[in-house]
């Protein structure tokens, strides 16, 4: 745990005070379209910082610049207390990147695409192959190593994407929506991964589209909305940002969710959401008072309600609040939390 | 589906990086991982020897009476000319895969790597002059058992085979260059056939230009590709002059000296 600060020092004198990743007014454009338009950010070492958004909000893209992948159009950063712009190889030496899409060499096996980037990190010999070794043991991926990666499961190719992230330990790791697409075992597996790396001194900036993913993981979130930072803050400040005072609603009469909302909304004032299959309806409501009046009026009004509470807000009602429900965030399938 | 719920994450994290490697055994590692694609996708070494092995039997024996009076003449004029085509050809394929490669997210990866920037593109070459001297021996033994001789003897071949080398690797830049440029693999190959038909089938590969309408003859006296065959044909036959084989590296050199640069901007640039 101390080696891996040790390394981030030895690397550079200047970076010893410096926050592992610091951001200020980048923008980058494609076309007419500003995909990232003026972000600032601070991470300070060891944190686990998570960047939420919408599809095609400029997460990826500002994960991209951050790890030199993309050259920003305006404004600068530092990782490790290296500049971004004067100094991108030892930016590269300092971090790793485990991508959207698995960067991977599918026709190679796991321990060749270990050995592969060990070699390419400069370790030789024996050296690499106890390296591969060690990563595949660790990621439970020994019994497949001799398998070609084209033959994984998706939480197995994952798994081995971060492996070969953690060759080096790296002073920052960027990950780019690290459980899309993943059943939710393997997702629990790799989200268990990201702490035990955190916990070892590791700063992991990762993106998200999932609420739960956020909220489970990082100290910190920084909600961004096409291409702009909306809010940052801990989860409980953001919830508590928009309101306490939430009135969530089921209704076990879905033929009536118009109705509900109707009077919802003449009662309380304030927008109601709901979900998907319309049978959850969510309102801001001040006080529990005129939450019961709300409730009073629906039963009045013989809707029948299956259920309803006063709560916080979800992350997700945070960030339709913070957007003006412009986005709409991805629920993970088989959601079990 | 196994169950990993148990699994700690139990990694020695303490390691400091070990020594920065040199450029050249970054490369070395790239070329490794070429020679490994041979071992696991042994399909490409088919395409590779196929196109040319018909080519040489259909030409020889097809056309070879027409064109030269009899089928061991015109082989002995075909053979160093299919061997400059086949690599020409070849040369498309690291374009291909690195287009491959770009799609997949993987030289993502390299390109966060601290490592020298026109190493992958070393370990391309390296499996390119694997494939060049893998289809070139193949053919050069399918001629001799067809009754091809070269009389520059070993040292004439060997020659001929180094000068071969040269014109993929610089001719390679093209489609590596290609390759960085479009993203599907199948456009590449289209797009390096399109470029690459008419400069092999407009020289001397296959046919003397003496017969060819004059402007057609001016082009095919000027076009590198004939001027690689040239090259060839005088170094198999030992009768090459240092003149013929300058120019046929000129266009090499000049592809070169031009598109490695074009190459690494356009990797280091690439925001796609």
């Amino acid at each position: 745990m101390n080696d891996a600060m040790r390394m981030n020092n030895s690397s550079s004198v200047a970076g010893q005070a410096a926050p592992a990743i610091s951001v200020r007014g980048i923008v980058k454009h494609f076309g007419a379209v500003r995909a990232v338009d003026g972000i600032d950010l601070d991470v300070p070492r060891g944190m686990i910082f998570a960047i939420l958004g919408p599809n095609g909000a400029g997460k990826t893209t500002l994960m991209r610049m951050l790890a030199t992948l993309a050259a920003p159009d305006a404004g600068s950063a530092s990782i490790m207390g290296h500049d971004l712009a004067s100094a991108p190889q030892k930016v590269r030496a300092s971090i790793a990147m485990t991508g959207q899409f698995a960067s991977l060499d599918e026709d190679l096996t796991g321990r060749e695409n270990l050995l592969m980037l060990a070699r390419l990190w400069g370790y030789r010999g024996r050296g690499a192959k106890e390296r591969a070794d060690e990563l595949l043991a660790a990621f439970d991926l020994a019994d497949a190593a001799s398998k070609q990666v084209k033959a994984y499961s998706g939480g197995m190719r994952r798994r081995l994407d971060i492996a070969a992230s953690l060759i080096v330990t790296p002073g920052v790791l960027f990950l780019d929506e690290p459980t899309t697409g993943l059943d939710p075992n393997a997702r629990q597996s790799v989200w268990r991964m990201i702490r035990a790396l955190a916990g070892s001194g590791v700063t992991i900036l990762l993106t998200t589209q999932y609420l739960d993913e956020a909220d489970q993981l990082a100290a910190r979130i920084a909600v961004i909305d096409k291409g702009k930072k909306i809010a940052e803050g801990t989860s409980r400040e953001l919830k508590a940002a928009t309101g306490s005072g939430f009135l969530h609603v089921a209704l076990a009469d879905p033929p009536r969710v118009d109705d509900a909302r109707r009077l919802l909304e003449a009662h309380l004032g304030g927008k109601v959401q709901h979900s998907a299959e319309g049978v959850q309806l969510s309102v801001m409501a001040g006080t529990p008072e005129a939450a019961s009046q709300a409730i009073a009026a629906l039963i009045a009004d013989k809707i029948e309600l299956a259920d309803f509470s006063m709560g916080s807000p979800s992350l997700e009602e945070v960030f339709f609040a913070l957007t003006g429900g412009g986005g709409r965030l991805a629920k993970p399938e088989g959601d079990d939390r | 589906m196994t169950d990993v719920s148990s699994t700690p994450l139990e990694l020695r994290l303490d390691r400091a990086p070990p020594r920065p490697p040199s450029a050249f055994s970054n490369a070395l590692v790239f070329g490794w991982r070429a020679i490994l694609k041979f071992k696991h996708v042994p399909e490409q070494l088919f395409d590779l020897v196929m196109t040319p092995i018909m080519f040489t039997l259909l030409f020889t024996f097809v056309f070879g009476g027409a064109l030269a009076g009899s089928t061991g003449a015109y082989l002995q004029f075909f053979l160093p000319g299919i061997l400059v085509q086949t690599i020409v050809f070849n040369a498309v394929y690291s374009g291909m895969g690195l287009s491959t490669d770009l799609s997949k997210g993987l030289f993502d990866r390299f390109r966060s790597l601290p490592i020298w920037s026109l190493a992958p593109f070393a370990g391309l070459m390296v499996g390119d002059i694997l494939r060049h001297l893998i289809a070139g021996g193949l053919i050069l033994i399918i001629g001799l058992i067809l009754g091809y001789r070269a009389e520059g003897g070993i040292p004439g071949v060997i020659a001929a085979f180094a000068l071969l080398v040269a014109i993929g690797f610089g001719m390679g830049w093209i489609f590596i260059v290609l390759g960085l440029l479009v993203r599907t693999p199948t456009t590449v190959m289209t797009a390096g056939f399109t470029f690459l038909f008419p400069l092999v089938f407009a020289s001397n590969i296959m046919v003397q230009p003496a017969t060819m309408p004059g402007w057609l003859r001016a082009f095919v006296e000027v076009n590198p590709v004939s001027l690689m065959t040239s090259a060839i044909r005088g170094l198999m036959a030992g009768n090459a002059s240092l003149t013929e084989v300058l120019l046929a590296l000129a266009a090499p050199a000049a592809l070169t000296v031009l598109l490695a640069p074009v190459t690494l901007w356009l990797y280091r640039r690439s925001d796609r």
